[in-house]
């Protein structure tokens, strides 16, 4: 009787390796069918406003298999969507970026600049992205820009605050060895500030990546054009409830990847964790 | 006592000392009035010297260290070397901190490199590799060249920036309790290094210690602080072993053990430590 387990555990190599793959996948497989059994017996009834499962994928069959067809105008498939509003997301973020860091590491570098920025910075981080936007069309008279100028303005904050609190905690030791060694600013910013601040401004990049694209979806509902917003906004105008769910699970996997995406790059740039 | 020592710090002034200490008072501003850390320390240390600082935590003796290595500033009194008042780090001090401060992030070799390359910067790339080679071979770490600091032991982090500051040449090495965090066998190793690095590079040094046998094994005078605040300099102790010394023969020595109880009639009983 006790030989039995050892038994099963020796003669199934296989099963074996592929149970802790097993422990990790099947669990969120289970959850996703019970969740969606749920909602397809919430939504079954005919009276029901919103579609279930089954007949959202009915009804955006088309969609999913050709993401690519380009009918003119804001007749597109999800692939130019998605790009579409990438492309904004890419634009904005790139500058967010450029001038975040660059803000950041100033504001951290010098206390009377952050005593008097950092207040300012905490009003304006809290306001949110589509508040900006009526300013940026009336300042930008044009509808694109102004889309961009949201995302730009909604991923700077986290992004500025980040990489100032990463060069406020460059540790005293570090400071006082550039000080006993001479080095000159520019050694200073690229052997020690530098390093010692990346990981904060990776933090920094995964949170404004993660507003960005929450962003654009509400700008672009509001602004038009080709673009994932847009197109799930005007779904809605058509009644096409099965469309706007399609886009809201490809709106979810783009934000995962995103999120990813600089989790990834960050494995490049960070240096290894001290541990002591 | 104080008057004493002012007295023969004003006498030998005209003479010629590598570093003087002269009339140093230390007085941090807090909100709850002056704290004073040092009260009137004059020392004067001749080239070549080994000078140990010892007294209890609190004493003022880091901040006594790091007005000589230019990183504070006295706030009455002078730290001179060769009669120049020090206002700043240079690269004829170099300091050994007592948490190694390397940067996590660079090799072993990279962490010299960049103090080479920041003091003798019209060097040649190679001369400058070269440099870095010598005093990677001289604490016995070539082969740890290319390792992270975190890859590595406490005592071999120490070898590290004890190379690092030997490699610019300094005229002065200051070390702050460089040993305090390793183990007796590494300790007693890396203090026989130092006292041969001293020994063949002539160089003057300056090392706070908690340990009383560290102290009697390296130094040729041991400076005894009065406990804090407003401490100064309780006494200071000759000590005429004859080099190169071995510990062994060191321990056998009857007037080791004199002086031995001296400084500890200094430590526990004259100026014992209030928790104590």
């Amino acid at each position: 009787m006790a030989s039995s387990p050892l038994r099963y555990s020796t003669t199934n190599p296989i099963l074996k390796k592929l149970a802790p793959i097993a422990r990790k996948v099947l669990p969120p497989l289970v959850a996703l069918t019970v969740l969606l059994v749920i909602w397809q017996i919430l939504c079954s009834s005919p009276t029901s406003n919103l579609p279930s499962p089954i007949k959202a994928f009915n009804d955006t069959y088309n969609l999913i298999i050709d993401p690519f067809f380009d009918n003119g105008g804001t007749n597109k498939g999800l692939f130019w969507q998605i790009l579409a509003s990438l492309e904004r997301v890419a634009i904005g973020y790139s500058l967010a970026v450029v001038v975040g860091i660059a803000v950041g590491i100033v504001i951290g570098s010098n206390t009377l600049l952050y005593d008097a920025f950092d207040p300012i910075f905490q009003v304006l981080r809290t306001v949110p992205p589509l508040a900006w936007l009526p300013i940026a069309l009336a300042a930008l008279r044009q509808a694109n820009p102004s889309a961009i100028f949201v995302i730009f303005i909604t991923a700077i904050w986290p992004i500025i605050i980040n990489t100032t609190v990463g060069v406020q905690q460059i540790p005293q030791d570090y400071k006082n060895v550039a000080k006993v060694l001479n080095l000159s600013k520019r050694k200073y910013f690229f052997n020690i500030l530098f390093p010692a601040a990346v990981p904060y401004i990776f933090t920094g990049l995964r949170i404004g990546i993660g507003l960005a694209w929450l962003a654009i979806i509400a700008a672009e509902m509001l602004v038009g054009g080709v673009g994932i917003g847009f197109f799930i906004w005007d779904s809605y105008n058509s009644s096409r409830m099965s469309q706007i769910i399609l886009a809201l699970i490809y709106v979810g996997v783009v934000g995962l990847l995103l999120d990813r995406l600089i989790a990834w790059i960050s494995t490049f740039v960070i240096p290894e964790e001290p541990k002591n | 006592m104080m008057q004493m020592l002012n007295l023969s710090a004003t006498q030998t002034q005209t003479t010629e000392a590598f570093l003087t200490i002269d009339q140093v008072s230390k007085v941090y501003s807090t909100p709850k009035g002056d704290a004073v850390v040092l009260d009137n320390v004059s020392l004067q240390v001749q080239e070549g010297e080994f000078i140990c600082v010892i007294g209890h935590s609190g004493c003022g003796k880091s901040t006594l260290l790091n007005m000589v290595s230019g990183l504070s500033q006295p706030t009455t009194g002078q730290v001179r070397l060769r009669e120049q008042v020090i206002t700043k780090p240079g690269p004829d001090r170099m300091v050994v901190f007592q948490n190694y401060s390397l940067l996590p992030w660079q090799t072993v070799f990279e962490n010299i490199y960049l103090a080479v390359d920041s003091v003798f910067p019209h060097k040649s790339r190679k001369t400058k590799n070269t440099i870095v080679e010598e005093h990677l071979e001289l604490v016995g770490l070539t082969e740890a060249a290319k390792k992270k600091p975190t890859q590595i032991s406490g005592g071999m982090k120490q070898r590290v920036a004890i190379a690092r500051a030997l490699a610019t040449c300094p005229e002065m090495l200051i070390l702050d309790e460089p040993f305090g965090a390793l183990d007796p066998i590494t300790r007693e190793e890396l203090q026989d290094q130092l006292l041969e690095i001293w020994r063949q590079h002539q160089i003057t040094v300056l090392m706070i210690t908690h340990d009383i046998d560290e102290a009697l094994f390296l130094s040729d005078r041991l400076v005894m602080m009065t406990n804090g605040p407003a401490a100064h300099i309780g006494e200071i102790m000759d000590i005429p072993f004859p080099r190169p010394r071995e510990r062994s023969r060191l321990m056998e020595d009857p007037h080791y053990y004199e002086l031995r109880n001296e400084a500890l009639d200094f430590l526990y009983r004259r100026f014992a430590h209030e928790e104590v």
